[in-house]
């Protein structure tokens, strides 16, 4: 357990590093997949194989393409000449630190309130079909049709501009 | 004796593990089913460029590869030993690094796909409980390869085909899963195993393959055209259109690099065609109750070939489509279409048993597939064409 958990971590964590640290745009994005491979390889070793796989699915296959496409349709491939890291980059450092302790601080209080089990629960991808479709089919709905909204508003920003260059 | 054909391999590995100690078994059984497949498809691989060259030649009127070997059959040994040998070539304008690892992430995440396939009877190396959605994971990671290889050549026709087939094959994708959701529904499990299993059972002597509903006979042939196009196989090869873009994507590969490319094209050929025959055709199980006896891993891969023949025949056959025509076709028709495929499959699985759901059921889909098609193709203008230059 040990071993791999610390293995997918530094992979997870390498890959986050990686997207901040790096200079070119493209590389930024492809470590940053690196980073939610790590994420889904993490769900997995807690047997959480719907949610590990949707990571993949979701994020590798089409999140990083979106971002990747997004870089080339911009301008943003290329290396700004002044360097890519902000001159502001103590103040972002410091509201860093003060998101991070903040967060941290909330989890370490956590621990007391959280269910102890003695053994972990065995949800399979049925058990979440049946949850999804049952008691939580109302979340389900109301997020489905703000995805529906949320992509016909995209269609109407793309065809506007056409539109207006005609 | 025919059960024992029909498990040789599970009982030879067997066989082999049992001479190791308790606690190597389970590592080394992995190993050895992952050296297998690994070693299995690119045989099958070869074998497949040979018919793909002789089967095209037969179809364009010509001999094909005739001088290595008697009728040219050794010609995948000299291709392999010229890629093996050949320089490999990498621009200096190159992102080195990305350009190196493009190939070899394509290579694996389509290998990964094999893992949830059951080959046989009890030939499958590890039933997930989310099967399906592992396979479709592990497809999707594959467009990020395309992409990596396309932008680190710093060409500007590898960057084209790149988008092009990324483009392709997210859109593709949706039409493919969706496609393939409907068998879920009836089974009611992600797992392969178990929908195959869902599928062993005969009737008259005629098996209960998902291809025999009308669901799922739509479902398949969309299946099938999402299939095509998310392999980048003729006639949705735009990513490598030869007139365009001179090889796509992998145009700056040389050498050994460029063949895993092209294993990776024909092994996930293998992969989809494996998967639709999971899905759709009941896997490893014979068409008809009286072939039983035959191995069920012959049937596997004889479905795998049959598939084969048809990729090979329609590459032959259809003519490239257009940029738009292949977007429109996408979006416009297969989108719908399997929309009110999941529609169809709900309607047939709460009507019960009977002969009006098959009527309703097929009557519905031959219905908007007539009224979808007829409106494309009212929308199109067809006419007689007009030659610009050659009147």
């Amino acid at each position: 357990m040990g071993v791999v958990f610390y293995l997918i971590s530094a992979l997870a964590v390498g890959g986050a590093l990686a997207a901040v640290l790096l200079k070119k745009l493209v590389h930024c994005a492809l470590a940053l997949t690196l980073a939610f491979f790590g994420l889904a390889l993490l769900f997995l070793q807690l047997d959480a194989q719907f949610a590990g796989f949707v990571q993949i699915l979701v994020y590798v296959g089409a999140v990083a393409i979106l971002v990747v496409f997004a870089i080339l349709l911009t301008r943003g491939s290329e290396v700004p000449a002044e360097g890519v890291f902000s001159k502001t980059w103590l103040v972002g450092l410091v509201i860093a630190a003060g998101v991070f302790a903040v967060l941290a601080w909330a989890v370490l209080q956590a621990g007391p309130w959280l269910p102890t089990e003695a053994a972990a629960p065995a949800v399979t991808v049925n058990d979440i079909g049946h949850a999804l479709m049952s008691r939580y089919v109302l979340p389900l709905q109301i997020i489905a049709v703000l995805l529906t909204a949320a992509l016909l508003g995209a269609v109407i920003v793309a065809m506007h501009e056409k539109e207006r260059t005609k | 004796m025919i059960d024992r054909l029909d498990q040789i391999f599970v009982l030879l590995k067997h066989g082999i593990l049992g001479y190791l100690p308790e606690n190597w078994q389970t590592p080394v059984g992995v190993i050895l089913s992952v050296v297998c497949i690994v070693g299995l498809y690119p045989a099958l691989f070869a074998l497949t460029t040979i018919l793909e060259r002789k089967g095209l030649g037969r179809v364009q009127n010509r001999i094909g590869p005739n001088r290595v070997g008697p009728y040219g059959i050794l010609q995948p040994v000299a291709d392999g030993i010229k890629s093996l040998t050949k320089e490999d070539i990498v621009p200096t304008s190159a992102d080195s690094v990305v350009h190196f690892l493009a190939p070899v992430i394509l290579v694996v995440t389509v290998f990964m796909g094999f893992a949830v396939l059951p080959m046989g009877r009890n030939m499958v190396l590890v039933d997930l409980d989310a099967g399906l959605l592992f396979y479709f994971a592990m497809g999707a990671s594959t467009e990020l390869a395309v992409f990596m290889a396309g932008w680190s050549s710093r060409n500007k026709y590898s960057l084209l085909g790149a988008m092009r087939a990324v483009a392709q094959m997210i859109s593709y994708e949706v039409a493919l899963l969706l496609s393939s959701v409907v068998v879920v529904m009836m089974t009611g499990s992600l797992s392969l195993v178990k929908i195959v299993e869902a599928q062993n059972h005969y009737t008259f002597g005629l098996p209960h393959w998902f291809i025999f509903t009308p669901w799922g006979f739509a479902g398949f042939l969309m299946y099938a055209i999402a299939g095509t196009a998310e392999t980048n196989r003729s006639p949705f090869d735009l990513p490598e259109g030869e007139s365009e873009l001179v090889a796509g994507y992998h145009t700056e590969y040389s050498g050994f690099k460029f063949a895993l490319f092209f294993l990776a094209e024909y092994v996930a050929m293998f992969s989809i065609a494996g998967l639709g025959a999971t899905l759709f055709f009941g896997g490893w199980t014979a068409p008809l109750a009286a072939l039983q006896w035959i191995p069920s891993w012959i049937w596997f891969f004889g479905k795998l070939f049959v598939a084969m023949g048809v990729f090979i025949w329609l590459r032959a056959t259809l003519p490239r489509l257009r940029q738009d025509q292949l977007m429109n076709f996408a979006w416009k028709f297969m989108l719908p279409m399997c929309l009110l495929n999941l529609f169809v499959a709900g309607l047939w699985w709460f009507m019960g048993s009977g002969w009006m759901r098959w009527v309703l059921c097929s009557a519905l889909l031959v219905l908007a597939y007539v009224v979808m098609g007829r409106g494309e193709l009212r929308a199109k203008h067809v006419g007689p064409r007009s030659y610009r230059y050659a009147e």
